[in-house]
């Protein structure tokens, strides 16, 4: 199957001030796959993430060139909001706000102008049951989302991404907080949504982008240093820092 | 017992003493302003006009330019204050022009209250032909409101944690969604404690209204805002050293109202802080 490149960047360079995070990154990441990316801390690899729905843009030293195409269409031409709707994020630890579960996922169609009180119960309702949480939570909607257990807040914002309908989703070391139950619950949530979103998953736990990813990335001080598909990567990488790292030498 | 324990102890100790030191004057004062003038607040005094020049009668309409006052300048620097905070927190880029407007909002709060009334009476009364009434008074008194009003409103929106900006950012809410749906609701008791605070002084400042709307005398109710009004604070003052064989127990008493009129403001901004609360849930 020939697959049509969802994400694009050509050149990506980025600085926070005087430091460059990211270096000349090209990588193209193709629809409705599951793309991990690995690599030490301070590697680039959030950076990377969050440039992608210019999340950076909100410290004010950040400056990035190069280009970045979603579905071949510069980034340039969406403004925030359309591209934040587009590229969702879940970030390292589970985010909630302090309101009820329901409000929760409602905050995104709601900005989005969705009024009718049916059509918020819809989505609330798909929402969850994509992120496999409803039949946790379907009776107590109306109770704080903070109550949740970590593992469960994480999918709540899952379902709360899914809610504003995506097509890329993005994961910032989605498992970092979580025991390997909650951790196995989201993975599978992954599983599921892979045929109709692109998914990237940024990690520090080498052996989740091997469970969960169909191709692989190692950043490395800024660079990509070997992109293949995961299998490859993990039995018989071409570079020997990506053997070093996965290996554990160092990192 | 070991060493850091006695320290600790000794700490404590030092720390409920400083604290006692400062409650104690507060409630001796309170219960002092109490007794001298529980005997002469009536329902009389509280709802009537002075009469027997200021010696007899009750203070009502010192009460209701107080009010009134308050509520207006409320009216004023309300908005104003937590508008301009908002942009400050969360529009303007950090500049050199932006930082000096931060430090200015803070110096202004300690500027001495009779330099506003000075200000306000060359601007409000004089310059822009209001006169002494109620209307300049509000505008005098919101403006010394809105440091403190500014300051509260944005430490209160700087307390909000990032993540829920960023939370809000992400799933593509526009920058000003974001301030009204996500930071705003969760500011709210911080700025209503600011607004109190900044209310309290405004209800019992003399300065500020000095010149620009308070009557020495004038025993009945304003009808515009371009009346003069009567105001607790300074009808004590003017009780308390313009009138000769003036009863003690009046000037307690009339301050005892102005206190109960504070206390009753701090009541309602509670109840209001619960409420706000209550809609947030952890």
């Amino acid at each position: 199957m020939v697959r049509s490149a969802a994400i694009q960047t050509l050149d990506l360079t980025c600085y926070y001030g005087q430091v460059q995070a990211l270096k000349a990154v090209n990588l193209e990441i193709s629809r409705s796959e599951i793309f991990g990316i690995i690599g030490p801390a301070n590697s680039g690899k959030t950076t990377f993430l969050r440039a992608l729905n210019r999340l950076n843009g909100l410290s004010p030293s950040y400056r990035q060139t190069g280009d970045i195409l979603l579905d071949g269409r510069d980034l340039r031409g969406l403004d925030d909001s359309e591209l934040r709707r587009k590229v969702g994020i879940i970030f390292a630890l589970p985010q909630v706000l302090p309101i009820s579960l329901f409000e929760n996922i409602a905050y995104g169609p709601k900005v989005h102008g969705v009024k009718d009180k049916t059509r918020l119960q819809e989505i609330v309702e798909t929402s969850l049951k994509k992120a496999h949480l409803w039949d946790e939570v379907k009776d107590r909607l109306h109770s704080p989302a903070t109550r949740l257990s970590g593992g469960q807040q994480q999918r709540l914002c899952m379902a709360r991404t899914l809610a504003v309908e995506p097509e890329v989703i993005l994961y910032d070391e989605p498992c970092s907080g979580l025991d390997p139950i909650s951790t196995a619950k989201v993975e599978d949530t992954m599983r599921q949504l892979k045929d109709t979103y692109t998914q990237i998953l940024v990690t520090n736990n080498t052996k989740q982008a091997a469970r969960v990813s169909e191709r692989c990335g190692f950043f490395l001080m800024g660079e990509v240093v070997e992109v293949s598909d995961t299998v490859t990567m993990f039995t018989n990488p071409k570079e020997k820092r990506t053997d070093d790292y996965i290996s554990g030498r160092f990192g | 017992m070991n060493a850091a324990k006695v320290r600790q102890k000794l700490a404590f100790g030092v720390l409920g003493i400083v604290t006692l030191a400062v409650i104690v004057p507060i409630v001796l004062t309170i219960l002092y302003v109490i007794t001298n003038g529980i005997s002469a607040v009536s329902w009389e005094f509280v709802s009537q006009a002075p009469r027997n020049g200021m010696r007899a009668g009750g203070i009502l309409p010192a009460i209701i330019g107080t009010v009134v006052l308050v509520i207006g300048t409320l009216l004023f620097s309300l908005p104003l204050g937590v508008l301009s905070a908002i942009y400050l927190v969360e529009y303007a880029r950090d500049t050199w022009f932006t930082r000096l407007m931060k430090l200015s909002v803070v110096n202004l709060s300690g500027i001495p209250s009779i330099v506003y009334g000075l200000f306000g009476f060359t601007l409000f009364v004089v310059f822009l032909h209001l006169g002494t009434s109620i209307l300049a008074g509000c505008l005098t008194l919101a403006i010394m409101s809105l440091p403190v009003i500014i300051t509260a409103t944005k430490e209160a929106l700087e307390a909000v944690p990032a993540s829920y900006r960023e939370i809000s950012l992400s799933l593509g809410a526009t920058h000003w969604q974001t301030v009204r749906h996500c930071v705003l609701p969760y500011a709210i008791p911080g700025i209503l404690t600011g607004t109190v605070l900044s209310l309290s002084r405004a209800a019992g400042e003399t300065a500020p209204i000095l010149f620009t709307v308070a009557a020495f005398y004038l025993p009945r109710l304003p009808r515009s805002v371009f009346d003069q009004v009567m105001a607790l604070p300074y009808h004590l003052y003017v009780i308390s050293t313009q009138v000769p064989n003036m009863p003690l127990a009046i000037s307690f008493a009339t301050g005892l109202v102005l206190i109960a009129l504070v206390f009753l403001m701090n009541l309602v901004s509670i109840v209001l802080r619960a409420h706000f609360r209550k809609r947030q849930q952890w």
